[in-house]
């Protein structure tokens, strides 16, 4: 038999040492695979050049009363509707407690352009386009929108008011340079 | 894997390869030899059949993609310059494309013979499980395949899937842009489903490499669902069921060539050939038949949890786990069912009249009385998401759900019932989910919808403590010959 000084179960004399050097390698380890994980990750965010995507300007002087178009902003769909008295008033009259996403129709346009709502035209429920921008197609039960994906019905100001849909349609930022011409984004 | 001794092979080469990785051992181990319960029908030829569809479309897949360009400019003509053009080109087109639903009609059915016979059971989970990742895994690659050729359905199925995302709280829409990597389904979003949709199939490989690999440790189930005692309860694998599956791939392909052959676009909208244009959603947005059920499930969910409802549910989960879940209910308990059977109701009625019955105009008065329905605790849109991957998720903790001893439906006569409805159930969920959004086919998904979820969480725990136990014969022999008689 030979005589062994020290059993292996002993704990070495620079135990500290070796789990500081352990903790702070593995913990640098850590942050260089996340960082570099991060950026793979964030490779698929979108890119500078699809972030540059400026404004769209539109002239809405050809839009008629009752009248409606649709432009595209960030790839995205916009309507610009021309609203007449009778959908204005009727926008105005609802009683907002009652609304899923309760939005006054003031909170929708710009003062002194109460005629025109600028929407962009993705339903909120799963992202398709709703009907009720070109003339003939179905507007809904409240003479607004009509998603023909999942039955989402919006209102003469875009809120969403039967259907699966959980917000109003969104106002995108715009301002008007003009009296005639609207500029989004 | 075979480490054990090795029994030398006559022909050198075969010999000198095997001596230094025994490949031919481990193949002459588990498909030559392979005891395998002698009682298979052909449901047992499924699971083969879907590896055969994997292969196919694997094959198809890489010579599509030499003449495929993943643009959003040029996607939609390219794929018309392979049916045109392309030597050859519009039979591999129309093998990858219905081939999507053989594979699928295969791994349904593969899932349906394991429900029945009961192959999720001790000792199978976690190879059911690894099954259910498969099918999770084919999902996901069956829709960003479809989203290739970029035409309206590609372009709006995919918007409507990603969309699905944006109903997850805080994150969603950072999460949708990300999948997107831009504003809307574009030209990012076909590049990166181009990678995925070549990368899936090789971990669909890697995943059913394992499911494979568990069934070889575990052995087969069989219809009796009875573990095989010995030599006399088994045949070897080959060359028994390489016959039996060569025969019912023989069937498969012919129904494969037919539809190839003769009616290539049997299954596809007509809106699949008419190119993507994003600022005009098509009237229906179907899926592909194979996720109907689902999408049914994803719409049935049209109105957002209440308080009402939320507390109603709370008691009905109550009594669900006392009456259901437990062999006993909970001493303590019993004598208040009555009372928390009519609390449930009368919580429940306010909550059910604000999630069903707001259109009606007759209710119309006496529905906006109610108070504190400003007040939801989930929208519609994430119910309908939750729903949907719930179904999924249903199938992954069903061995845990059903606790009956005996395996095979054939000896559960209860569940087989059970099972029957929820196979009607599927296909119902399958017809709505083509119907558009309107009445009756939303209350028909509804209570559809309504049928799937109580058979995991209901019928098949209440099943599993009040099912008789059948006496089971001895041995599959023995049943085989009782059979005969």
């Amino acid at each position: 038999m030979t005589d062994h000084s020290i059993p292996s179960h002993d704990v070495p004399a620079d135990a500290a040492r070796r789990d500081f050097l352990y903790l702070t390698t593995g913990a640098v380890a850590a942050v260089g695979a996340g960082v570099t994980g991060w950026t793979f990750v964030d490779s698929m965010n979108p890119a500078a050049d699809t972030l540059a995507l400026s404004t769209t300007e539109v002239n809405v002087s050809a839009i008629e009363t009752g009248q409606a178009v649709l432009v595209t902003w960030q790839g995205k769909p916009v309507f610009v509707r021309r609203r007449t008295a009778d959908e204005i008033q009727a926008a105005k009259d609802v009683d907002i407690a009652t609304l899923r996403d309760p939005q006054a129709d003031d909170a929708r346009v710009q003062a002194g352009h109460e005629q025109w709502l600028v929407l962009v035209g993705i339903c909120t429920h799963l992202g398709c386009v709703p009907l009720g921008t070109k003339q003939g197609e179905p507007k809904g039960d409240f003479g607004g929108w009509f998603c023909p994906c999942h039955g989402s019905h919006y209102d003469t100001a875009g809120r969403i008011r039967k259907g699966p849909a959980p917000k109003n349609l969104l106002v995108p930022p715009y301002a008007f340079s003009s009296d005639t011409v609207i500029k989004i984004g | 894997m075979a480490h054990g001794p090795r029994t030398p092979f006559d022909n050198k080469i075969v010999e000198w390869v095997d001596s230094r990785l025994p490949v031919f051992t481990m193949i002459q181990k588990e498909y030559g030899v392979f005891p395998t319960p002698k009682n298979f029908n052909y449901f047992w030829n499924f699971g083969a059949l879907a590896m055969v569809m994997l292969i196919i479309m694997i094959m198809s897949g890489v010579v599509l993609a030499m003449h495929y360009t993943p643009n959003a400019a040029m996607a939609f003509s390219s794929v018309e310059r392979i049916t045109r053009d392309v030597n050859w080109g519009w039979f591999l087109r129309y093998l990858h494309m219905n081939g999507a639903s053989m594979f699928f009609i295969a791994v349904y059915i593969h899932i349906y013979r394991g429900l029945y016979y009961g192959s999720y059971k001790q000792p199978r989970e976690l190879l059911w499980i690894f099954g259910i990742i498969i099918f999770l895994l084919m999902m996901a690659t069956a829709f960003m395949g479809y989203t290739l050729p970029w035409s309206q359905m590609s372009g709006w199925g995919a918007t409507v899937i990603t969309s699905l995302f944006s109903a997850i709280p805080v994150v969603g829409k950072t999460l949708v842009m990300w999948l997107w990597g831009g504003f809307s389904v574009d030209n990012p979003t076909l590049n990166r489903f181009f990678a995925l949709h070549y990368l899936l199939p090789f971990i669909i490989t890697a995943v059913v490499g394992l499911h494979v690999w568990a069934l070889h440790v575990v052995g087969s189930n069989n219809p009796t669902g009875i573990d095989p005692k010995g030599p006399q309860d088994t045949l070897p694998f080959n060359p028994y069921y390489t016959i039996k599956d060569m025969f019912g791939l023989s069937v498969f392909l012919i129904v494969y060539a037919i539809l190839v052959f003769y009616a290539p676009t049997l299954l596809t909208h007509q809106d699949h050939f008419v190119p993507f244009n994003p600022m005009v959603t098509p009237a229906h947005i179907v899926p592909e038949w194979y996720f109907l059920p689902f999408y049914a499930i994803l719409r049935a969910i049209t109105f957002d949890l209440n308080v009402y409802l939320l507390a109603a549910g709370a008691l009905i989960g109550v009594l669900v786990y006392q009456y259901c879940w437990r062999k006993t209910p909970d001493a303590r308990i019993a004598p208040h069912a009555p009372k928390l059977i009519a609390a449930a109701a009368i919580i429940g009625l306010p909550g059910f009249a604000l999630a069903f019955l707001k259109d009606i105009e007759a209710l119309k008065g006496i529905i906006d009385h109610i108070p504190l329905q400003g007040f939801h605790i989930m929208e519609a849109k994430l119910g309908g998401v939750l729903a949907m991957f719930g179904a999924i998720l249903m199938l992954a903790v069903l061995p845990w759900l059903d606790r009956h001893p005996v395996r095979s439906g054939r000896y559960r006569p209860w569940f087989r019932i059970a099972l029957g409805g929820f196979v009607v159930c599927a296909v119902i969920l399958g017809y709505v989910g083509a119907q558009p959004a309107e009445q009756p086919w939303v209350a028909i998904g509804q209570l559809a919808t309504l049928y799937y979820f109580a058979f995991f969480l209901v019928i098949v725990p209440w099943l599993s403590n009040n099912e008789p136990v059948a006496v089971l014969p001895n041995s599959i022999h023995e049943a085989v010959l009782a059979e005969k008689k």
